[in-house]
C-alpha cells in the first residue's frame, strides 16, 4: 500500500454563501482515495459531505487545503469525475436512454456518433436496460433513471465516480437492488469510486473504506476498513458490530458531552 | 359555577374510571405461501373499443363537431335575420371568401399581411435570443434587461405605432417596428423565466460533462428551457398577429400594398359587409391554423413527446 493515492484531500476548508450566511460546510478534511476503492464519506446531515463532493467535482473551490486528483490540482468540473446525482432530473428529458449515455462521450471525449452511440448500448446491456434504450426519461421509473445516470458515468470511463447519495430518492426495495447492482459492477470493471451517503447501513453495505464526518462544520472523526464485509449478509454480525461502531462513532456519548465542556 | 368547578369527590364518591376493554385478539390464522400462477390470456385480452367511441375519444373531431355546430348557427341567424348590409350568412361569407382566395383580392392581401408579420416575428425573436443570452451571461445585462421586460412589456404594442409613423414616416418599416416590440418582451420574459427554472442538477450534469460556453446554452438551457421558449414563441406570435391586423386598420393610407387589416377596412368603407365577415374569417382562420397545427405538430415533436409538457 505505498502506491499514491489517486485523490488526495488535505487540509480541505470549504464555505459557501446563502443569502444571509457564509456557511463553513467542512473544516480541514484530510482524505486519501486509492485506485479501485469504494471511498465512502458517512455523515449526518450538515455535515458537508456532499460539498466536499461538489469540490471534488470542482464546482466549488476550497479557501483552504487543496484537492488533487493522480497529482493534479482540481480546477473546474470535468468528465474525468463523472458524478451521478440523487435527483432524477440529470437526465436530459429530451434526449432518450441512448442519447443520454452517448452524449458525454461525443461532447467529453469528441468520440463519433456511431462509436458513442454502440459503446452507449453496451454500457446500457450492462446495467440491464438495452431494451429501453429508445424511450425517453420520463417513461422509466426511479431507479431506471438511476441506473440510466449510473451508465453513463461509467461509459465514459471516468478516473473517479462521484456519487452523491445516489439512492436516497428509491424506495427501499429498490434501493437494496441498487446497492447490489453497484456492488456487482464494481466486481465487473473495478472502478474507483467516492460515494457519500447518511445511512450507515449503506456505506457498511457498499464501503471498502468509511470517513465518518461529524456535523457543523464536517470534521473527520475516524476513517474505518469495511472491505472485510464485502458480499457479507446484514444479518451477519460482524455487520452489526461494525453499525454499531459507527453509530457510537457518529451519535456517541464522547461526542456529545463535547459541546457542554465548551 | 361554584358546584361546576368544585371537586367531585366532595359532592359524591368518585366514579370508578371506566376501563377499556382490552381489544380482542384477532383469530388465529394459518400461513402460507404461494407461487403465482399463469394469469393466461386475461391480462393480454385488449377489446377495441366501439367505433363511436374511438370517434369521440378524437379531440379534432370534438372540437371539428363545436366548429360546424359554430357555422351552423351562424347561417341559421344570418337566414332568419335576412340583412346582408348586417350580418351576412355563412355561406355568403365563405363564397365571398373563396372568390377573393381565388381572384387574388383577399389572398394578396393575406400574403402582404404574412410577409410583414414574418419579417417583425422573425426580427423580434432573433433580438430576444441576442438580449436574452447577454442576461444570462452577465448580472448587469440581467439587471437592464429585467428593467426593459418589466417597462415595456406591459405597453400595448400599438400605443407605438403614432411614434413610429413620426420616426419612420408611413410605410412596412413602421409596422415591423411596432410588431418587433410586440413580439420581444413576451418572447424575452418566457425565455428568460426558462433559463432560470433549468434545475440545479441538469446544470452541473451539463457542467460535469465539460461544456461551458455558447455549448452549454445551446447544449443544455436551451433544450431544457424549451417549454417556457415555445410559450414564448406562442405569445409572441398571437401578440404579432392581433398588432398587425390592428396597425393595418389604423394605417391605410397606403392602400395599394395593404394588407388584410385595410381589406376589412376597406370593405367597411364600401358597404360589404360579407367582405368585411370574409376578412375577419381569413384573421380567425390563419390564427387558428398556426396555434393548432403549427405550434401543436412542433410541441408533439418535442416538449410533449420528451415528457415536459401534457
Amino acid at each position: 500500500m505505498n502506491s499514491a493515492a489517486l485523490l488526495e484531500a488535505q487540509g480541505v476548508t470549504l464555505q459557501y454563501k446563502t443569502q444571509q450566511h457564509l456557511v463553513t460546510a467542512t473544516y480541514r478534511v484530510d482524505f486519501s482515495v486509492h485506485k479501485s476503492d469504494r471511498f465512502v464519506i458517512l455523515g449526518p446531515s450538515g455535515c458537508g459531505k456532499s460539498t466536499l463532493l461538489k469540490a471534488v467535482g470542482g464546482f466549488l473551490k476550497p479557501v483552504e487545503g487543496s484537492i488533487t486528483l493522480a497529482g493534479r490540482p482540481i480546477s473546474g468540473p470535468g468528465p474525468g469525475r463523472m458524478m451521478v446525482f440523487q435527483e432524477f432530473e440529470q437526465l436530459m428529458p429530451w434526449k432518450t436512454v441512448l442519447g443520454n449515455v452517448a452524449f458525454p462521450m461525443r461532447v467529453a471525449r469528441r468520440l463519433p456518433a456511431r462509436e458513442a452511440r454502440e459503446r452507449a448500448r453496451a454500457a446500457l446491456e450492462t446495467v440491464h436496460l438495452a431494451p429501453f434504450a429508445d424511450v425517453y426519461p420520463h417513461m422509466l421509473s426511479g431507479g431506471m433513471k438511476m441506473r440510466v445516470a449510473i451508465a453513463r458515468a461509467l461509459a465514459l470511463e471516468p478516473e473517479i465516480l462521484l456519487m452523491d447519495e445516489p439512492f436516497a430518492a428509491l424506495d427501499a426495495l429498490t434501493r437494496r437492488q441498487m446497492q447490489q447492482e453497484l456492488f456487482e459492477l464494481w466486481k465487473m470493471l473495478g472502478f474507483t469510486m467516492l460515494f457519500v451517503t447518511h445511512s450507515i447501513e449503506e456505506a457498511v453495505t457498499l464501503g471498502s473504506r468509511i470517513l465518518l464526518l461529524t456535523a457543523h462544520p464536517g470534521q473527520v472523526r475516524a476513517e474505518l476498513n469495511a472491505a472485510d464485509l464485502d458480499g457479507v449478509d446484514s444479518s451477519d454480525p460482524r455487520f452489526g458490530k461494525l453499525t454499531r461502531r459507527i453509530h457510537d462513532l457518529l451519535f456517541g456519548a464522547a461526542l456529545l458531552a463535547a459541546p457542554a465542556d465548551a | 359555577m361554584i358546584f361546576c368547578s368544585a371537586p367531585r369527590s366532595w359532592l359524591r364518591p368518585p366514579m370508578p374510571e371506566p376501563v377499556p376493554a382490552a381489544p380482542a385478539d384477532p383469530p388465529e390464522r394459518a400461513e402460507f405461501e404461494r407461487s403465482p400462477s399463469d394469469i393466461g390470456t386475461i391480462g393480454a385480452v385488449e377489446a377495441p373499443l366501439a367505433r363511436g367511441e374511438r370517434l369521440f375519444g378524437n379531440i379534432a373531431f370534438r372540437r371539428a363537431l363545436v366548429l360546424i355546430g359554430i357555422a351552423v348557427l351562424w347561417e341559421a341567424y344570418g337566414r332568419w335575420l335576412h340583412d346582408s348590409l348586417l350580418f351576412p350568412t355563412f355561406t355568403d361569407t365563405l363564397r365571398v371568401f373563396v372568390q377573393g382566395c381565388l381572384s387574388g383580392s383577399l389572398s394578396g392581401r393575406i400574403l402582404t399581411s404574412l410577409r410583414v408579420l414574418l419579417i417583425g416575428y422573425v426580427a423580434g425573436v432573433a433580438l430576444a435570443g441576442m438580449l436574452t443570452t447577454l442576461a444570462i451571461s452577465t448580472r448587469t445585462g440581467n439587471d437592464i434587461l429585467t428593467v426593459l421586460t418589466a417597462m415595456f412589456n406591459p405597453l400595448p404594442a400599438i400605443a407605438l405605432l403614432p411614434l413610429a409613423l413620426i420616426w419612420f414616416g408611413l410605410g412596412t418599416f413602421s409596422i415591423v417596428f411596432v410588431l418587433i416590440h410586440g413580439v420581444l418582451w413576451a418572447v424575452v420574459l418566457n425565455t428568460s423565466a426558462g433559463f432560470r427554472a433549468v434545475p440545479e442538477t441538469l446544470r452541473m450534469s451539463g457542467r460535469n460533462v465539460g461544456l461551458s460556453g455558447v455549448r452549454y446554452v445551446t447544449q443544455i438551457l436551451m433544450p431544457a428551457a424549451s417549454a417556457s421558449i415555445l410559450a414564448g414563441l406562442k405569445i409572441g406570435w398571437a401578440f404579432a398577429w392581433r398588432t398587425l391586423i390592428a396597425a393595418e386598420l389604423v394605417f391605410g393610407v397606403s392602400s395599394r400594398s395593404g394588407g388584410l387589416g385595410w381589406y376589412i377596412f376597406q370593405a367597411r368603407e364600401e358597404l360589404e359587409t360579407a367582405k368585411v365577415f370574409a376578412g375577419l374569417f381569413a384573421v380567425i382562420l390563419i390564427g387558428l391554423l398556426v396555434e393548432s397545427v403549427i405550434f401543436r405538430a412542433i410541441e408533439a415533436r418535442t416538449v410533449r413527446r420528451w415528457g415536459m409538457q401534457r
